[in-house]
């Protein structure tokens, strides 16, 4: 058996067999180097997370998160951002059956969903600017901005990569590259997903409580 | 309020120094640096700078920079040393001293931020760099080019933290810029900017570095090398990089937190407006607090493999040594408030604290004994790392002994802000952090460049630094007592400190001479390195893979990788009989091709920071696109790899 497989292997040029090898293992260390910094990631957040804790009493005689926020709209932002999570495993399932269109359409559904979600993210920022409630405000307000703002400069990033992968599927189809890229993005994508959860629970839900 | 102009941002007439000394410095550093372009251009470098050092991915080649950079930086640091001890030996009475009170007081913010972030960060990611691949058996990092971009961050940290001596000025706020001193309203120039933007860039680079190291030692260790059979260097650097995973984004956090406050107006923590500026002071120190381990825990490991080498005996106590290690990287995240015990956080938490605090100090001394044990009855060869050893466990013990006195918060509030406080983290870092990396440096050399550094001059430089450093913390630990406070810059003659500000001055010069001997150190040892040249590969008859290749270590490290079955892995083959050997396979290798990206990207974080700290806009923005347009560059390449034939190999290895 060991000597099939040697000479097997001989027969190939050693290039093409090391490449193989090589970035298999390759892959692995990179998935699980993305897995460390997602969790740095995490442990920025959880800094922010610490400091809304913090402050989201004082608001200096301003508007509390109660007479600010509109669930409506919060909900209508969370459920477009797990839909978009649900479309981008979608994606990834198509490209385990290594179908290109498919994982093309599923990833643009993607990128529509969360533009739409920072879309309204930024029209609730804008809101909140125009009627004097802007980071100025109070520490309350400083907080609640740069906390969700952090993540919405992640979906952000989230989208610009989204453009580059869609435009290197389209023109090189699925190399080693992309599969692995694509699939470091969906564990982006999910993270930015969990955050989020989180966002909605402490931030909007706890807030509007008027605890 | 200052106007900004679009273009020029807050850039006017008017950011040049103006006081003789912080012009000098500015000039004098611009004069070497266009010294050094004069003479890479008369000798036709560029070229051969740019392929084999600045763009080169090469591990060992990075952390020769590295610690280029941060001997650099130590000097600059040391500078700053020498106008401190200047100012206070001289400062009394009717005399005013030699520096400004605002001079001053950037001198002393950028002694504390440039050696903590710009020499010891620097000398611990080089060392680290230098000898983690090449310990645990494999060819690179995870990610060369990721280590590359790292270190180009931390040189535009650097330089833009010495840019504030020639454009602007520093900040006057202490190394860790205390709000609300360092907001807007108290420091309204754009020293505190510079301070964050230099440390924000260094930081990320730094967080970046340690992702890497991390899935390094998690992921690409030899066939065989299970956790509990690795070398101790590796298991402190597997230790400090977890440290670094957790602590870094938390400085992240903070120092965006600040810039936002600062630049945005935004009430974080400010004194009004509902910001608490008490939460900076928890945050910062609880990055902090875990900073001083991820400096020194690598040290830890030096160490380990020195004390281990010249006893000629395996270390004493691995699996307590471990143990150890780990217990002091997760207690190390359960001590932060012991900086700030004063400032009101009531009896029951300064307690736990308290206690918190003098349990770390436990596995700490666990591992001073495991040394001592390692040398007990050893045949102990008595080199220079070990003279660095020994003078480390005089020092770092009465610093220690000294840090757990501090613990007992009544105590504390005592010692709180003088200089006992000073002269016991000096003696911590300088004998802990700065020895640990001289006697990795005098250690390893030889792997790196082929020859031995000169012994006699190691042994002089280190006596220079052990009685420089006597003489210049022991009085500060008295005056500490005496009541000085730390960052003084006048007191009254009648206090009668002046004779042991004098004695600490004497202390910091001799240091310098230290300094001086070691660059002679090297400059003897260039000059005499035929005689000192490492033909074995293994000059101090070593006990892991590194000394495994020969040296200078070959640019893939190792012909075939090797399969590790015991701890002390290369000690235990080299007691092999000739038969059990490994018949060596040479195979193609997969290498990284350079990577100038990095230098572009190091470029665009410098402009970006400049941009940020001096508001001009525009540049923010295109130095941002340049980043993404560069970083597509590097994308594209799909396959940033060249083969090395197993022929190419095989005659290298000939010729060693």
């Amino acid at each position: 058996m060991t000597v099939l497989t040697t000479t097997f292997n001989e027969q190939r040029s050693s290039l093409a067999v090391l490449r193989f090898d090589e970035s298999n293992h390759f892959y692995d260390i990179a998935n699980f180097g993305f897995f460390v910094y997602l969790m740095t990631d995490f442990v920025l957040f959880s800094g922010l997370f610490a400091v809304y804790a913090v402050l989201h009493n004082n608001t200096a005689g301003g508007p509390t998160g109660s007479t600010l926020f509109n669930l409506h709209n919060v909900l209508t932002e969370t459920l477009l951002l797990l839909t978009s999570s649900f479309t981008c495993g979608l994606s990834i399932l198509s490209l385990r059956h290594r179908n290109k269109h498919k994982v093309l359409i599923y990833l643009a559904i993607t990128f529509i969903l969360g533009a739409l979600f920072l879309i309204l993210e930024l029209s609730e920022f804008k809101h909140l600017i125009n009627t004097g409630n802007s980071w100025r405000r109070s520490g309350f307000l400083s907080s609640f901005f740069v906390l969700v703002s952090t993540h919405g400069l992640h979906i952000l990033i989230g989208l610009i990569w989204m453009i580059v992968m869609f435009i290197r599927i389209l023109k090189r189809g699925l190399s080693r590259a992309s599969v692995r890229r694509l699939t470091l993005f969906s564990l982006f994508w999910h993270f930015l997903d969990i955050i989020w959860i989180f966002i909605f629970s402490i931030v909007y839900l706890y807030g509007a409580l008027n605890l | 309020m200052i106007v900004a102009s679009f273009w020029l941002g807050r850039l006017n007439s008017h950011i040049f120094p103006t006081d003789i000394i912080t012009l000098g410095a500015a000039l004098s550093i611009l004069f070497g640096g266009v010294v050094t372009v004069i003479v890479v251009t008369y000798y036709k470098k560029w070229h051969y700078l740019w392929r084999e050092l600045f763009t080169s991915v090469d591990h060992k080649k990075i952390g020769i920079m590295y610690i280029i950079v941060a001997i650099l930086m130590l000097i600059r640091g040391g500078i700053d040393a020498l106008m401190m001890r200047a100012q206070q030996a001289t400062s009394v009475g009717t005399s005013h001293g030699v520096l400004a009170t605002s001079t001053f007081q950037q001198v002393f913010s950028a002694h504390g931020t440039i050696m903590i972030f710009f020499a010891a960060m620097g000398l611990m990611f080089g060392i680290i760099n230098l000898v983690l691949p090449l310990q645990i058996g494999t060819r690179d990092v995870a990610f060369p080019f990721l280590n590359l971009t790292s270190f180009w961050l931390f040189v535009a940290g650097m330089i833009l933290i010495n840019l504030s001596l020639g454009i602007g000025q520093f900040s006057a706020a202490g190394w860790l810029a205390y709000p609300p001193l360092s907001e807007l309203k108290y420091s309204p120039g754009v020293g505190v900017d510079y301070w964050i933007w230099s440390l924000q860039i260094a930081g990320i680079g730094s967080l970046m570095s340690g992702i890497n190291f991390l899935t390094t030692i998690i992921k690409k260790r030899a066939p065989g090398m299970k956790f509990m059979k690795m070398p101790m260097f590796s298991w402190s650097v597997l230790c400090a990089m977890t440290l670094v995973v957790f602590a870094f984004p938390i400085l992240t956090v903070t120092l965006s937190l600040l810039f936002l406050d600062r630049t945005l107006g935004m009430h974080f923590f400010t004194a009004g407006h509902g910001g608490n500026m008490m939460m900076y002071v928890n945050l910062i120190w609880a990055w902090g607090h875990p900073e001083v381990y991820i400096l020194i825990l690598p040290a830890f490991g030096v160490f380990s493999e020195v004390v281990a080498t010249f006893s000629r005996k395996r270390l004493f106590g691995y699996r307590t040594m471990v143990w150890a290690l780990i217990l002091i990287t997760i207690l190390s995240f359960s001590v932060w408030l012991h900086h700030f015990f004063t400032m009101g956080a009531g009896a029951d938490v300064n307690g736990f604290f308290g206690i918190m605090t003098m349990i770390i100090a436990i596995p700490t001394g666990v591992k001073i004994f495991n040394w001592l044990f390692t040398m007990f009855h050893g045949k102990i060869h008595f080199s220079a790392p070990m003279y660095w050893f020994l003078g480390f466990v005089g020092l770092f013990t009465i610093g220690g002994v000294a840090g757990v006195i501090m613990a007992i918060p009544p105590a504390d509030f005592q010692f709180h802000n003088s200089l006992f406080l000073v002269a016991h983290f000096h003696t911590m870092i300088v004998s802990g952090v700065l020895f640990g990396y001289f006697a990795g440096i005098h250690y390893w050399f030889p792997k790196i460049f082929g020859y031995k550094l000169d012994e006699k001059l190691g042994r002089v430089s280190f006596y220079m630094w052990f009685i420089g450093f006597l003489l210049a913390f022991i009085p500060l630990y008295i005056l500490g007592f005496l009541g000085a406070t730390r960052r003084i810059d006048h007191y009254s003659a009648s206090l009668g400190w002046q004779p042991l500000f004098i004695i600490a001055g004497v202390g910091v010069v001799i240091i310098a001479g230290a300094v001086a001997v070691s660059i002679l150190q090297q400059i003897v040892s260039y000059r005499n390195r035929h005689q000192l040249l490492d033909l074995t590969g293994d000059p101090w008859n070593g006990r892991t893979l590194e000394w495994s290749v020969p040296s200078p270590a070959p640019y893939y490290n190792f012909a075939t990788i090797p399969i590790v079955h015991d701890r002390d892995a290369f000690w235990v083959s080299k007691n092999e009989s000739k038969e059990k050997k490994r018949v060596l396979e040479i195979t193609d290798i997969l290498m990284p091709v350079n990577a100038p990206v990095a230098v572009y990207i190091g470029i665009c974080a410098m402009l970006f920071g400049f941009s940020m700290i001096w508001h001009i806009w525009w540049l923010s923005i295109v130095s941002l696109v340049i980043f993404f347009i560069v970083l597509m560059i590097r994308i594209s390449d799909e396959n940033p790899y060249y083969l090395l034939s197993a022929q190419k190999i095989i005659e290298h290895e000939g010729n060693i």
